[in-house]
């Protein structure tokens, strides 16, 4: 067989899998469904504000709840020690007509 | 047309074998093209799906919640703020919030404990997210040991454990009563964490809000739109983590670009002259180098793509998690649902495939054009 033959079918390949992952993408939206309801309940029902992605610290725990310029608190020239701060933007500017 | 696509087939054959001639240099080339791929692509695809995860869960978030500020910071908050803000036009109802932070110096982990609103926990027993479980060692009906702000040592027995399902937004939970919760923390009663403010009409929050630090000016009301805009930015570009992937990234992209922007080697420029001299045409040769670099970055791409998408979506992302995990004893263990889009494909192909391919056609061209004799003997 010729190497542009080969070529063309591994690019084949490689399009029919694209294809599946966007067909499992899908698939896996409907199996996780019943899932992400149970959680929306449960956000819901507990009124809770955040993920529970960094656990670290508290103000990484909730960043939409934490202290503006949280990481400072301890005192004025503390710097960012956690890793997972240097995921986070600085908080948002709070305005809000008044 | 056939003679033009049996043409197309024969410089790409050339192309391939070409390639497969320098195997060495051109296989590590591609490893390399394809991690860097595979890295974009994984950023690309773990924080789209974790941002709609956010999106979609948190809009089931409390509409308001109002803080207390005391010297700054987040203090407690008396219920007597809750009356006078229920008073407030256009509030349909007031929920004060329970919950706070434990540190256990056993295992170093921050479990969050808290009050489910609706007042159905029982005194005495919790439910615990299912990673305070793991780190535990806990099951239904063990007993979880907290220690009192009082210094008391306090049993609680756990009813259930949350589902692993749950973990990305429950996983350091733990539920009790309002009377343990307050127990514990020794907390004076008539008094809440903050309060969760419900409005009749979702557009007149900023005004309702307007109007609690027009009466209350210690108190910070935090919209659910404004927690929906902290999920939306978290693992932005300009982030430490996130830049230091995209600034290598980049370096890569460039080394690639300098490499052949700074022309072919000796062997290359012999292989176009000897390839001009025997009656190839410099359309020919730019054909070459189109199909070299074609196959070199569709290769990577293809499988770059292929490998972040597995990485991401069937293992969890296990090279991110490190870095997610910080120092954080307690993580939640999660499987993201995949959100890949065609666009965003086409966005990671331009970004990757395009500007390989022009870098490797500019010097092609002006190698193309010299004397095949000069390009020779050089």
């Amino acid at each position: 067989m010729r190497r542009s033959d080969l070529f063309a079918i591994f690019l084949l390949v490689c399009t029919l899998l694209f294809v599946a992952l966007l067909g499992y993408g899908e698939l896996r939206q409907e199996r996780d469904q019943a899932g992400r309801e149970g959680n929306a309940r449960l956000v819901r029902t507990l009124g809770l504000t955040d993920l529970a992605l960094f656990t670290e610290a508290r103000y990484t725990r909730h960043l939409s709840q934490a202290d503006h310029h949280a990481p400072f608190q301890d005192h004025p020239l503390a710097l960012e020690h956690f890793p997972s701060g240097s995921m986070v933007s600085p908080p948002l500017p709070w305005r809000r007509p008044l | 047309m056939n003679r033009s696509l049996e043409r197309q087939r024969n410089i790409l054959d050339f192309t391939l074998a070409s390639l497969l001639r320098r195997k060495g240099k051109n296989l590590s080339l591609l490893a390399i093209y394809i991690f860097i791929v595979f890295i974009i692509a994984s950023v690309t695809f773990f924080t789209t799906a974790l941002k709609r995860e956010a999106l979609l869960l948190l809009s089931e978030a409390p509409e308001m919640v109002v803080q207390r500020l005391s010297a700054g910071r987040h203090d407690l908050i008396s219920h007597d703020y809750a009356e006078g803000i229920a008073a407030i036009r256009g509030v349909t109802a007031v929920t004060p919030r329970l919950w706070g932070y434990y540190f256990d110096p056993t295992t170093g982990a921050n479990y969050t404990l808290l009050v489910p609103p609706a007042g159905t926990a029982v005194p005495g027993v919790v439910t615990v997210g299912a990673g305070v479980a793991r780190n535990l060692g806990l099951a239904a009906d063990d007993l979880l040991p907290l220690r009192s702000y009082r210094g008391e040592s306090l049993l609680y027995t756990v009813e259930a454990v949350l589902s692993s399902e749950s973990e990305l937004i429950a996983t350091d939970l733990v539920l009790m009563a309002a009377g343990d919760f307050q127990q514990l923390f020794n907390m004076p009663p008539g008094f809440a964490v903050d309060l969760a403010v419900s409005v009749a009409n979702p557009r007149e929050l900023a005004t309702v809000a307007g109007k609690i630090v027009e009466r209350y000016p210690d108190t910070r009301p935090i919209l659910k739109s404004e927690i929906l805009r902290t999920y939306d930015a978290i693992f932005d570009w300009r982030g430490g983590m996130m830049i230091v992937l995209l600034m290598a990234a980049v370096f890569s992209f460039l080394v690639f670009a300098w490499d052949k922007a700074a022309g072919l080697s000796a062997e290359e420029r012999r292989e176009i002259g000897i390839l001009k001299s025997i009656g190839w045409e410099t359309g020919d040769v730019l054909l070459l180098k189109f199909w070299e670099g074609c196959a070199v970055s569709l290769s990577a791409f293809c499988l770059g793509v292929l490998f972040a998408f597995v990485h991401v979506f069937v293992f969890s992302a296990p090279i991110f998690a490190p870095a997610l995990k910080g120092w954080a004893v307690i993580y939640p263990a999660f499987r993201l649902t995949p959100e890949v889009s065609p666009l965003q494909l086409a966005i990671l192909f331009f970004l990757t495939v395009v500007p390989y391919t022009v870098a490797t056609i500019v010097p092609s061209w002006r190698a193309a054009t010299i004397d095949p004799d000069a390009a020779m003997r050089q």
